[in-house]
């Protein structure tokens, strides 16, 4: 009887060592630098500096 | 080195003073738990991605903001936020289905049927012909509007209209119809749900 090779599915593949792309994070903190918050008496503005 | 030493608390704290270093050293101390995480729900390295940003998006707010108490949880706080977000995920692919182009073609995954199947349509008939039976218990008042508004469909400005009064008192009138609705049906003990 022929042997069967399988690939593994996308879904088990790699789910060890996963980690995001480095896009996401340099996004994340330049999103963090970018932010500012202000707080004016009951008010709170997010403004985001280019 | 310092890093390493430096705990959770210690890193959100500089964080929430200033040092931007701060969050680039928590998420890389916890990316792959969390990313993990997200994958191990959604299965989607794309959707995983942007559950990912959208989580830290929300704690960079959260702690710009000062909003957050360290109580020396920060990564189960995140993994919260992620399993929000990742139930939003679902509850919205749920009402937007979408293709997953992996090969095995599945006709179902595009097309659905939404008519309701004999029973569901059996169980609709007894919830809306019981609820017919309970609005006949409402103020007189409440009930007119709530007829007027729901099942003969006019808007707030015809009902005040018709029945004479303010539209706000016709909006009274409605809020106060599905709150004495909501208590008569619980005072019934009765489930209307299909």
């Amino acid at each position: 009887m022929g042997k069967l090779y399988i690939k593994k599915s996308s879904k088990e593949e790699n789910i060890k060592n996963l980690i995001p792309k480095k896009e996401t994070l340099k996004f994340l903190l330049d999103y963090s630098k970018a932010l500012r918050v202000i707080e004016h008496k009951t008010m709170t503005f997010d403004i985001i500096l280019n | 080195m310092k890093n390493a030493i430096l705990s959770d608390a210690t890193l959100v704290r500089d964080y929430m003073d200033g040092n931007e270093q701060a969050l680039s050293h928590l998420i890389n101390r916890h990316q792959h738990r969390i990313y993990s995480f997200i994958y191990s729900k959604v299965f989607d390295k794309d959707v995983t991605e942007d559950v990912f940003q959208d989580t830290f998006i929300k704690v960079i707010n959260t702690l710009k903001k000062g909003k957050y108490n360290e109580e020396g949880k920060f990564l189960p706080w995140v993994m919260r936020i992620a399993h929000n977000l990742v139930i939003d995920h679902f509850r919205k692919n749920k009402r937007m289905p979408k293709f997953e182009n992996n090969g095995d073609f599945n006709i179902f995954s595009v097309l659905n049927d939404t008519d309701l199947n004999i029973e569901k349509q059996l169980i609709k008939d007894q919830i809306e012909s019981d609820v017919k039976e309970l609005i006949k218990e409402l103020p007189e008042d409440q009930l007119e509007v709530l007829t007027m508004r729901i099942y003969k469909d006019m808007s707030f400005k015809e009902i005040s209209e018709r029945t004479g009064v303010s539209i706000n008192t016709a909006l009274g009138r409605m809020r106060y119809a599905l709150i004495n609705l909501r208590k008569i049906i619980e005072k019934h003990n009765l489930i209307l749900t299909n």
